[in-house]
């Protein structure tokens, strides 16, 4: 509640100079979102001679762009799980030690780096180790004789994914989950013993469902997180074009099959409504979390 | 070309299209634009002091390990030092070299000169200023456009590479089938999107018995070789093949050759050419219709076709276009030439309607086939 201070009004009036100071960053998201996502976009209606059509958009019904559409949903879906539960574990055992123990300052900033740590690095770090003949592989079948390829070379097929992937959804969750952990008040969990309640029920009627927003929210950025990731999957799987980006890519810059440039922005049409859909879904959740969190 | 990776950098080049509103000069202009050979600067005086006054060449998608063009830019800076080259986005593709040309035209930064295989090149010739150089003459007719909107440069068989000590010598394409290839066999790229892998289904067609008027062969071949648990699917790099992790790839003998050169002391790698047909084919120089520097862009198609390049491209692995008339010249190193793999009984090269339709087949089957 405000009890002093000047009124309020919600057509609060910005000072000229601060809205100035928006504009730097104003043209920056214009020049580098806005409008290469209306280009991207637009090239999806249009022919290659500039008129308008509606093929490219059409050909996004086709089965095999239906089937990259589907794995790029069940990829992002399994990994948002995953790092979702691992993630939430880790902040659960980090919410326990001292907010400012080195320990806790140490996973955080960990977590920080390694949630930016994905593409091309990524890619070579895991064939580095999980390759054909990568550290660990050949540790395995040295020292246990276990062949972890017996069944086949997954690492350079889809499920090969999920593994890079968790090394930058687990991090990504911790750092988004943690703030919200660290909003439940040990007021609360008092309040909850004086009146007569057990953990269960603490984490029951009070944790859980004031968690429960954050965690759909992070559960969505996962999903737009790993939905978006490129370079990763193009450094590992070179044959199919199995996910949506990779296909862009495929219909932007083939030298073989040609005069598909146009469904890259019919593809891309694609991928821009799931993340609007994703993302306001997320930013509903998150409006709910934040509630509590002031 | 396809060296892949980041579709980043076309779209970089395309933001930078936006941003940027610097005009090209159009000084030296409409003379150099229109000339479709050397007389009409005159001498090969005229036209270095018309590329000289431009001052600058902008070129694309040139990696300076592709078939010795590193050390072709140095020797053409060496020559020419009052031009400034610019290379832009090495790794990118022959289909962004032509993106980069539309995205960035009426700019000075746009690319002057493309190096590109010849399904982009067949489908973009009203991109291109028809020039014929020096050396046209004695190009094969079948290796270039009769206006010399682009002309074949340099090209080579496709070649399977391997590490003798990770795997048995190949002397057949079925050879690749065997359970010693577990998890080895490898191919430059996707064949819906790079060059290279294409020619590898191309290759595995005609080895197989097919016919290049139909690809389904050669996919055949790679589904088989899937089933087997042997086909390797990522992205092969030359790091990738140093370490060992591909012991087997399908690639261009000149780009082999590099990569064992790049590799000596450390993985003995040796290069086939299967007996049977061979499947080859030339990369291609043309000049940008809007080119921001179009003198310079004819100066340096000349040099290519000189016989002190064509020589360089021999260097690399590659075949240079001229050689049949260097070798009655006398002027080709005869010693580069013999040490190339030996030449298959009988040659292929597909045309545009076959590669037309082997790339609306692949486009249709090949995730499926491989999957």
């Amino acid at each position: 509640m405000v009890t002093s201070g000047p009124p309020l009004s919600t057509k609060a009036k910005i000072p000229g100079g601060a809205a100035l100071g928006l504009l730097p960053f104003g043209a920056y998201v214009a020049i580098f979102l806005a409008i290469p996502t209306l280009l991207a976009v637009g090239t999806g209606f249009t022919t290659k001679s500039g008129g308008f059509t509606l093929d490219s958009v059409k050909a996004l019904g086709d089965p095999v762009v239906v089937g990259t559409f589907w794995n790029s949903a069940w990829l992002s879906a399994l990994t948002a799980v995953l790092g979702v539960t691992f993630g939430a574990i880790i902040c659960y055992a980090l919410i326990g030690m001292r907010p400012d123990g080195t320990f806790r300052n140490a996973i955080n900033a960990i977590s920080g780096v390694l949630a930016q740590f994905a593409g091309v690095p990524l890619a070579f770090a895991y064939i580095a180790a999980l390759g054909l003949n990568g550290m660990v592989t050949l540790f395995l079948k040295d020292t246990w004789g276990i062949n972890i390829y017996s069944g086949g070379t997954w690492l350079y097929q889809m499920p090969g994914l999920v593994l890079p992937y968790m090394a930058f959804q687990i991090p990504l969750m911790v750092i988004v989950f943690l703030p919200a952990l660290e909003a439940l008040r040990p007021q609360w969990a008092e309040a909850n013993a004086t009146l007569g309640g057990t953990r269960f029920t603490y984490w029951t009627r009070v944790g859980l469902p004031v968690l429960v927003p954050s965690l759909i929210g992070s559960l969505l950025l996962l999903f737009a997180n790993a939905f978006s990731a490129y370079a990763t999957a193009a450094a590992l799987i070179s044959q199919g074009s199995q996910i949506v980006p990779l296909q862009i890519r495929a219909a932007l810059s083939s030298e073989t099959v040609l005069g598909h440039e146009n469904l890259a922005g019919a593809l891309a049409l694609g991928m821009i409504l799931t993340m609007v859909v994703v993302m306001s879904l997320y930013s509903l959740a998150d409006r709910r979390s934040t509630r509590w969190r002031r | 070309m396809i060296r892949n990776r980041m579709i980043v950098g076309a779209i970089a080049v395309a933001s930078l299209g936006l941003a940027g509103c610097a005009s090209a000069s159009a000084s030296t202009g409409s003379t150099s634009a229109k000339a479709a050979s050397l007389s009409d600067f005159g001498t090969m005086a005229d036209l270095e002091k018309a590329a000289n006054a431009e001052g600058t060449l902008n070129v694309i998608a040139l990696p300076r390990d592709w078939a010795n063009y590193g050390a072709i830019l140095d020797a053409f800076a060496a020559k020419y030092p009052k031009i400034k080259i610019n290379e832009a986005s090495p790794d990118g593709s022959s289909a962004d070299e032509i993106k980069a040309a539309k995205d960035l035209k009426g700019q000075n930064t746009a690319p002057d000169v493309f190096d590109i295989g010849l399904t982009v090149a067949l489908a973009n010739t009203d991109q291109f200023a028809p020039y014929k150089v020096a050396g046209w003459g004695d190009i094969d007719a079948s290796l270039k456009d009769p206006k010399g909107a682009y002309t074949g440069d340099y090209g080579g068989y496709m070649a399977i590479g391997y590490d003798p000590k990770a795997v048995p010598a190949i002397t057949s394409l079925n050879d690749l089938l065997k359970p010693e290839y577990k998890s080895a066999v490898a191919i430059n790229g996707d064949p819906t999107q790079a060059g290279a892998a294409f020619a590898a289904v191309g290759l595995a067609t005609v080895q197989n018995g097919g016919k290049l008027d139909d690809y389904q062969a050669g996919v055949d071949f790679f589904s088989k070789l899937n089933k087997a648990g042997n086909f390797l699917k990522v992205d092969v790099t030359p790091a990738l093949i140093a370490s060992g992790e591909v012991p087997v790839d399908f690639d261009w003998d000149y780009l082999q050759a590099a990569n064992k050169k790049a590799m000596k002391g450390q993985r003995d790698w040796n290069i086939v050419i299967l007996p049977g047909t061979g499947y080859a084919a030339y990369y291609n120089q043309a000049i940008n219709v809007d080119a921001p520097h179009p003198a310079a862009a004819r100066l340096w198609e000349e040099f290519l076709y000189t016989d002190g390049a064509q020589n360089m491209w021999l260097e690399g692995g590659a075949r240079p276009v001229r050689a049949t008339a260097m070798t009655k010249a006398g002027t080709l190193n005869k010693a580069l030439w013999d040490a190339l793999p030996a030449v298959p009984a009988t040659t292929v090269v597909p045309t545009s309607e076959q590669s037309k339709t082997a790339g609306v087949l692949l486009g249709n089957k090949w995730a499926s086939a491989v999957n």
